[in-house]
C-alpha cells in the first residue's frame, strides 16, 4: 500500500516538478537551492496537537491551523511573500469596497468528488458565522451584511442576508460598510469551503476532514497527540502543488525536544529553534537555517484604566518607558537576532509598512529623555515610590520570561523605579485578567497575522471597543482614521491611511511595540528546499527530499 | 485476609467519591474561562462561547457541574474534551504508555537503589560509600529538566545510543532513556533509605545470632539483612509508582512521551475539568490498590505484622 | 527489674522449683557490668542521643556547614559586596566570564553569579527547611495514627492520604497561587504552604509504614504489658524506634523540596522572577545552558552542599537514637 502510494504520487509529482520550474520561487530568500529534489520524501515536521476538532472555521491556532492551510483551498491563498493569489477564485471584484462579485473556476472538486459551488461557499460562510454552529472564527465574517443577525446569542437566523449565489459559479458578498482590503482576507483559513458532510456532522469530520488542497488526511492520520498524516492530494492543480509525498506532523509538547529530534534526523523541519539552542543552532546546522521577518510582532499593553497610566501624564509615562528600553540590545543579546526592534505597530513583511513613520522616534532608546519624560508626569501626578511597575506575562508557552527580566533590568537601570515580571501559570488566567479588565499593571501581548493587511495589526486591537484592545485604549481621532483607511478606494491609498493612525498611536502609546518576529527554523540534511511563507509557516508543499 | 482485602476495596467507594469532587472542585476553581483561552488573543465571540460553555456545562453551578460528571461517569460515558474526542479513549491512549514507563522507571530504581543501597550500607563510611553518596547529591541537587535535556543531549544525540524522543508506538526500547530519567528522581531515596535499613539490622540480634549460627555471609545479607530491610523501601516504592504515574509531566514533555503527564498538564493549562477529574480519579484508584500491595507485602516481609484482629 | 516483679504483672507465679548452681553474685563478672550508679539520674532518649551526638565528627562536620548555610541567609551582606537586591543587572555583561570582583561570571542577564547564589541562599533554604518541618510534623503525625492505631482510624487517614497523594501538584499549586492571599503577594511563604499540602502524604506514607513494622516488636509489647498506656508507648517506644526511615525520606526530601521549586518555576508556578533563589537561577540558566552552564552549576552546588549538609546530620542523628548501634 506504501508503495502504490508513493509511486503514484511520484509519477505526478515529476508532472508537477516540469509544471513548477517556472513559476517557483517567487520572493524566496531561503539559502536552499533550486533543485527539484527528490519527490519521493515524506517530510517529518514539528506540529501541537489541535485544540478543537479540525473545522476550518473552529480552528484559530497554529497546531490545526498549519494542517488546514495544507488540506483545504480557498477562494485565494498567499504567495511567500504574503501576495494573494486565486486558487479557486477565477475572479473577486468589487467596485465601492462593499459589494463584491466572486467568479469561481470550473470543475473543482474536494477529494471525496463533490463538486465546489458557489453555494458550497455560502453555506461554508453561513455555517461559521451562525452562532448555533459555535465556531471560533466565526468572527471572521463579521464585516458581511446580516453577520449580527446571524451569530447573536440564541440566533435562529442561520444565514447572512450579504451573501447571494448567482450561478453555480457565481456569488455576492455585500459588506456592512465599505472595507478596501476585505479581499485580502480571504486567503485566511475561515473563509474555505467545506464539503455538505461537514455542515451536517462537524464532529465526525473534524476527526476526518475532506478538503480540497494540495494534502488530505491519510487513513486514520490524526493520531492524538503522536501525529497527523497528510498525503498528496493527486487532484489538486493550485498554485501550491505538493512537490513531496506528504507530510507529517510529529506532535510535540515542547520545541526542546523538537530540536534534539531535528539534531538526530528524526524530524526534517522544525519551525522554530527553542530559545535554548538560539546560541548553537547555526554551529549546529550550518547552512540548513532560516531567518526571515514574519508578520508578527511582541507589545505590552498599558491599560488605560489604571490611573497611573491614563491622562497625560500617563501618556508621558508610557513614552517614558518605551525610550527607557533598548531593544536594539535586547533582541541582540536575549533572542541572539531572531527578532527585529520595533519601528511601529505592525510588521515589515506586509504591504505598505514604513519605519520612519512621524513618532517612530518615541520607540528609540534614549536613556534621558526617558527620564526626563518620567519627571515631567511626575510633576503632573506624583508616581508613588512604593509602587511596582509589573509586567506580566504567561509562562505556560512561549519563553517570555528571559525578555521580560531583561526589559524590568533595563526600566530599573534606566527609569530608577521598582518594576517587576509578573508570571501567570496559564495564558487562559492572564486572558481573563486583560478581557475581564482587572489586570494592576501592563502584559505582554503580540499579535500573529491573519492575513496580510496593516488593518490586521490595527483595528482589532487598538479602535475602541474592539475585541482584544487590551490596553481599552479609546481614541476617536483614532477611528476615525482606521475608518477613512477602509472606505478607501485602493489598497495602497489605504495603507497611506493606516500609517496616519499610527501616527496617533505612536503619541499615545497604548501599548509599546517592542519587536517585530523572525522565523529562525532549521531543517535536517534529508530534505531541501525549505523556505517560509510571509507568516512564518515553514511552505511544506515545496520541501523535498535531497 | 479475604475479609481484610474486601474491607479494602470496599473503602474505595467514599476514595473515589471524595477525589473526584475535591478534584473537580480544584479545577473548578482554576483561574481564567477555559471558553475565553480557547480563542486566544483573538476577540471573544461570546455567542459562541455561550453556546461552548453549555456545551461542556460550563454555565452551571459547581455542584450540577458535579453531579452531571458523576452521572456521566455511572453511564458509562465521560463526555468529550475541547478537541472533541471521548475522554474514555484519551485514558486508553495514555495510561498503557504512562503505565510502561512507570513500571520500567520503578524497576530501574528499584534494582540499582537497593543494590547499591546494600553494599553501602554493609560498607559503612568505606569508598563505596561515599561515592554513591556524591552521586545521589548529583541526582538531587539538579532538576530533572536539567538531567533530562543533558541526558537527552548526550546519549540521544551526540553518541546517538538512543533516540531522543519516543516513537509514536512508544516500545519499551523507547522508553529506556526516559524511564531512566524519571526514575533517577526517586533512585535517590531508595538507595538511602536501603542503606540506612541495612545499617540498622545489622546490629539486630537475629542478624548476631544468623551469623553465630554459622550461616555464610551471603545467607545472612540475602536472608536476614536484606529482607528485615525492605519494609521502608517497599513503602517507598508503593507510593512512589503512584507518583510516576501522575508526576511524570516534565520527563513526558522533554522526551515527548504521549502519556498521562502530558495530558495532564495539557488538559490543567487549558481547564478541561472532565478531563483532568477522570485522569486524577483513576490515578487514585491506582494509588489505593497499589497501597494495598504494599500493606500485604508488609505481612510478607514481616510474618509479625497481622491485619485480621 | 527483678523475676518476681514480672511474675507478678503477669498474674501467673513461678512455681516451678529451680535447683541448678548459681554463683555468688559477688564472684559473677557480671556484677562488674551491671552495676548501676544509683547516684546517677539515668538520662531521657533524647538527652542520651545529644550525648552521643557531641561526640561524632559527622555531626559535627554537618553542624559547622549548616551554621555556615543560616549564617548566609541571615547575612547575605557579609559574603558579596554586591548587593543584587538594589543593582539591576546589566545586559551588556551578559555570559560575561569570571572577572575581578565577579568570581563566578555572569548570567545571560548580565546579573552578578557569585551575588545571586548567595542572596539566593535564603528564599532556597527556608522552602527546603520549612517545607520539611511542616511536611514532618504534619505527615509524621498522620502517619503514625494511621500506623499505630490501624483499624478505622487507618481506613480514615490512609484514604485521605491516597487522595492527597493521586492530586496533582500542578493543579493544587495553579488553584491556590490565584487565590486572593498569594495572588497579591506570592512569596516564599505561599510555596512553603503549597508544598507542604501536596508533600506531606510521601512522609505520612513512609511513617505509617515504619511504625506498623515497630508496633509489633517486643519492647511495644512489653511496655503495654508494663501498663504504659497506648498514646504513651507510641511516644516513647514506637515513634523514636521508627524515625530511621523518616529522617532519611525528610533530608532528601529538603533538597528535593529546593529544587521542586525550581521546577515550579520551570512550570510557570514557581516564586516570581523577581525573588532571588537557587531554583529560579537554575530555572533561567537552563535556557542557556549549552553555551553558558556555569550559572546553572553553582546554585546546583550550594545546593548539593546543603543537602549533603542535612544528610550528614540525619545519619548522625540516626546514629545517635539507634540503641541498638549505641556505644558505651
Amino acid at each position: 500500500m506504501r508503495f502504490s502510494r508513493t509511486s503514484k504520487a511520484l509519477g505526478m509529482m515529476a508532472i508537477a516538478a516540469l509544471a513548477l520550474t517556472g513559476c517557483g520561487g517567487g520572493g524566496a530568500t531561503s539559502g536552499s537551492t533550486n533543485a527539484a529534489g527528490n519527490s519521493s520524501k515524506v517530510i517529518l515536521a514539528d506540529g501541537s496537537e489541535p485544540q478543537r476538532p479540525l473545522m476550518p472555521a473552529d480552528t484559530n491556532e497554529v497546531g490545526g491551523g498549519k494542517v488546514i492551510e495544507l488540506m483545504f483551498a480557498g477562494l485565494v491563498s498567499y504567495d511567500p511573500s504574503g501576495k494573494p493569489v486565486n486558487e479557486l477564485a477565477e475572479s473577486i471584484e468589487g467596485k465601492d469596497a462593499q459589494h463584491y462579485t466572486i467568479k469561481l473556476k470550473k470543475d473543482q472538486k474536494f477529494t471525496n468528488g463533490e463538486a465546489i459551488t458557489a453555494k458550497t461557499f455560502v453555506d461554508s460562510w453561513n455555517f461559521g458565522a451562525a452562532a448555533k454552529n459555535a465556531q471560533l472564527s466565526g468572527a471572521f465574517f463579521e464585516s458581511i451584511k446580516g453577520y449580527d443577525e446571524a451569530s447573536a446569542e440564541g440566533s435562529k437566523v442561520e444565514t447572512m442576508s450579504g451573501l447571494k449565489v448567482v450561478d453555480d459559479l457565481t456569488f455576492t458578498v455585500e459588506l456592512k460598510q465599505p472595507e478596501s482590503d476585505w479581499p485580502l482576507r480571504l486567503g485566511y483559513s475561515a473563509f474555505v469551503p467545506v464539503p455538505s458532510g461537514a455542515l451536517k456532522d462537524p464532529k465526525g469530520f473534524g476527526e476526518k476532514p475532506v478538503g480540497n488542497g494540495p494534502y488530505k488526511m491519510a487513513d486514520g492520520g490524526w493520531q492524538h497527540n503522536v501525529q497527523i498524516q497528510l498525503v498528496p492530494n493527486p487532484e489538486y492543480n493550485g498554485p501550491r502543488k505538493a512537490k513531496n509525498a506528504g507530510v507529517t506532523f510529529k506532535i510535540f509538547q515542547n520545541d526542546d525536544a523538537a530540536y534534539q529530534d531535528l539534531l538526530s534526523n528524526n524530524l526534517d523541519v522544525l519551525q522554530t529553534i527553542p530559545t535554548s539552542a538560539l546560541k548553537n543552532f547555526k554551529s549546529d546546522l550550518g547552512d540548513r537555517t532560516i531567518d526571515k521577518p514574519y508578520a508578527g510582532n511582541q507589545t505590552i499593553a498599558l491599560p488605560e484604566y489604571l490611573p497611573e497610566w491614563s491622562g497625560e501624564a500617563g501618556k508621558l509615562r508610557r513614552q517614558a518607558i518605551s525610550m527607557a528600553m533598548n531593544r536594539e540590545e535586547i533582541t541582540k543579546v536575549i533572542f541572539n537576532g531572531a527578532r527585529k526592534p520595533a519601528k511601529d505597530f505592525t510588521a515589515p513583511v506586509l504591504d505598505g509598512y514604513s519605519d520612519s513613520i512621524k513618532g517612530s522616534e518615541n520607540l528609540n532608546f534614549d536613556a534621558a529623555k526617558a527620564k526626563d519624560l518620567w519627571a515631567k508626569a511626575d510633576a503632573i501626578q506624583k508616581w508613588d515610590a512604593n509602587k511596582t511597575f509589573t509586567i506580566a506575562y504567561n509562562a505556560d508557552k512561549g519563553g517570555h520570561k528571559a525578555w521580560v527580566e531583561a526589559v524590568v533590568n533595563q526600566l530599573k537601570n534606566n527609569l530608577g523605579i521598582k518594576v517587576e515580571g509578573k508570571p501567570y501559570a496559564t495564558f487562559k488566567e492572564a486572558r481573563n485578567d486583560a478581557t475581564a479588565k482587572t489586570l494592576t499593571g501592563s502584559i505582554r501581548a503580540g499579535w500573529q497575522a491573519d492575513y496580510p493587511s496593516l488593518y490586521n495589526f490595527l483595528g482589532p486591537i487598538y479602535k475602541t471597543g474592539a475585541g482584544s484592545n487590551d490596553a481599552q485604549y479609546a481614541n476617536p481621532e483614532f477611528d476615525k482614521a482606521i475608518s477613512d483607511g477602509l472606505k478607501a478606494s485602493s489598497v495602497s491609498e489605504g495603507n497611506a491611511a493606516m500609517n496616519k493612525a499610527q501616527e496617533i498611536l505612536l503619541q499615545d502609546l497604548p501599548a509599546i511595540p517592542l519587536w517585530y518576529q523572525v522565523s529562525q527554523g532549521g531543517w535536517s540534511d534529508q530534505v531541501t528546499n525549505v523556505d517560509y511563507a510571509w507568516n512564518g509557516v515553514p511552505l511544506y508543499y515545496n520541501i523535498t527530499g535531497k | 485476609m479475604a475479609w481484610y482485602i474486601l474491607r479494602r476495596f470496599l473503602q474505595l467507594v467514599p476514595v473515589f467519591l471524595g477525589a473526584t469532587l475535591l478534584v473537580y472542585f480544584l479545577v473548578f476553581s482554576l483561574p481564567g474561562d477555559p471558553i475565553v483561552a480557547l480563542f486566544g488573543d483573538k476577540p471573544v465571540n461570546e455567542a459562541v462561547a455561550a453556546q461552548l460553555r453549555a456545551q461542556y456545562n460550563l454555565d452551571q453551578p459547581f455542584w450540577i457541574q458535579y453531579l452531571l460528571y458523576l452521572k456521566s461517569i455511572f453511564t458509562f460515558d465521560l463526555g468529550l474534551d475541547f478537541t472533541g474526542r471521548e475522554i474514555a479513549t484519551v485514558l486508553g491512549e495514555v495510561f498503557p504508555v504512562t503505565a510502561r514507563l512507570a513500571v520500567m522507571a520503578l524497576i530501574f530504581e528499584a534494582v540499582f537503589g537497593i543494590v547499591f543501597g546494600l553494599i553501602a550500607g554493609l560498607r559503612k563510611g568505606k569508598l563505596f560509600d561515599a561515592t554513591v553518596l556524591v552521586a545521589s547529591l548529583i541526582v538531587i541537587g539538579i532538576p530533572i529538566f536539567v538531567l533530562g535535556f543533558l541526558l537527552q543531549f548526550f546519549i540521544g544525540v551526540q553518541l546517538g545510543w538512543a533516540k531522543p524522543t519516543v516513537s509514536s508506538a512508544a516500545t519499551v526500547q523507547d522508553l529506556i532513556l526516559p524511564a531512566m530519567v524519571l526514575g533517577l528522581g526517586s533512585f535517590a531515596y531508595v538507595l538511602r533509605l536501603t542503606r540506612t535499613s541495612v545499617i540498622e539490622n545489622m546490629s539486630a540480634d537475629y542478624v548476631r545470632t544468623a551469623t553465630a549460627k554459622g550461616l555464610s555471609r551471603g545467607r545472612v545479607v540475602r536472608v536476614h539483612i536484606l529482607r528485615n530491610s525492605l519494609i521502608p523501601v517497599v513503602t517507598f516504592l508503593g507510593a512512589d509508582l503512584g507518583s510516576l504515574m501522575g508526576g511524570a509531566i516534565v520527563t513526558e514533555g522533554i522526551f515527548n512521551v504521549p502519556g498521562v503527564g502530558n495530558r495532564l498538564y495539557r488538559a490543567v493549562t487549558s481547564g478541561e475539568g472532565p478531563t483532568v477529574v477522570s485522569i486524577v480519579t483513576v490515578l487514585v484508584l491506582i494509588y489505593c490498590v497499589s497501597n494495598l500491595l504494599v500493606d500485604l507485602l508488609y505481612a510478607w516481609l514481616d510474618p509479625r505484622i497481622r491485619y485480621d484482629s | 527489674m527483678t523475676p518476681e516483679n514480672n511474675a507478678t504483672v503477669r498474674g501467673t507465679a513461678v512455681r516451678r522449683p529451680i535447683e541448678h548452681f548459681v554463683a555468688d553474685f559477688d564472684e559473677t563478672p557480671l556484677h562488674a557490668t551491671d552495676k548501676v550508679k544509683e547516684d546517677h539520674v539515668p538520662l531521657s532518649l533524647w538527652g542520651e542521643a545529644w550525648r552521643n551526638l557531641r561526640r561524632q565528627p559527622l555531626f559535627l562536620l554537618s553542624a559547622f556547614l549548616i551554621f555556615v548555610v543560616i549564617v548566609v541567609c541571615l547575612f547575605p551582606g557579609l559574603f558579596s559586596q554586591i548587593d543584587p537586591t538594589s543593582e539591576a543587572c546589566q545586559l551588556a555583561n551578559s555570559d560575561g566570564v569570571p572577572a575581578g570582583g565577579h568570581p563566578l561570571g555572569y548570567t545571560q542577564q548580565g546579573c552578578d553569579v557569585f551575588a545571586r547564589v548567595i542572596y539566593g541562599t535564603r528564599s532556597s533554604v527556608t522552602v527546603g527547611l520549612f517545607t520539611t518541618i511542616g511536611v514532618v510534623i504534619f505527615g509524621g503525625i498522620m502517619g503514625a495514627l494511621a500506623g499505630y492505631y490501624g483499624g478505622w482510624v487507618d481506613a480514615v487517614l490512609a484514604r485521605i492520604n491516597d487522595i492527597f497523594f493521586a492530586l496533582p501538584l500542578i493543579l493544587g499549586a495553579i488553584v491556590m497561587m490565584q487565590l486572593p492571599v498569594f495572588r497579591t503577594n506570592r512569596n516564599v511563604w505561599s510555596l512553603v504552604l503549597i508544598l507542604i499540602i501536596f508533600g506531606w502524604p510521601q512522609i505520612s506514607r513512609i511513617t505509617r509504614g515504619a511504625v506498623i513494622e515497630v508496633r509489633n516488636a517486643d519492647f511495644v509489647t512489653a511496655a503495654r504489658s508494663l501498663g504504659v498506656s497506648r498514646f504513651r508507648s507510641l511516644m516513647r517506644h514506637v515513634l523514636p524506634n521508627s524515625l530511621a526511615p523518616i529522617i532519611v525520606v525528610a533530608t532528601i526530601s529538603l533538597g528535593t523540596f529546593i529544587v521542586a521549586e525550581s521546577t515550579l518555576s520551570f512550570l510557570g508556578i514557581g516564586l516570581p522572577p523577581s525573588v532571588m533563589s537557587w531554583g529560579n537561577d537554575i530555572q533561567s540558566a537552563q535556557a542557556s545552558l549549552r553555551s553558558n552552564p556555569m550559572p546553572l552549576i553553582y546554585p546546583a552546588i550550594a545546593l548539593s552542599i546543603t543537602v549533603l549538609s542535612f544528610i550528614m546530620l540525619g545519619d548522625a542523628l540516626r546514629d545517635a537514637l539507634d540503641p541498638k548501634a549505641r556505644k558505651r
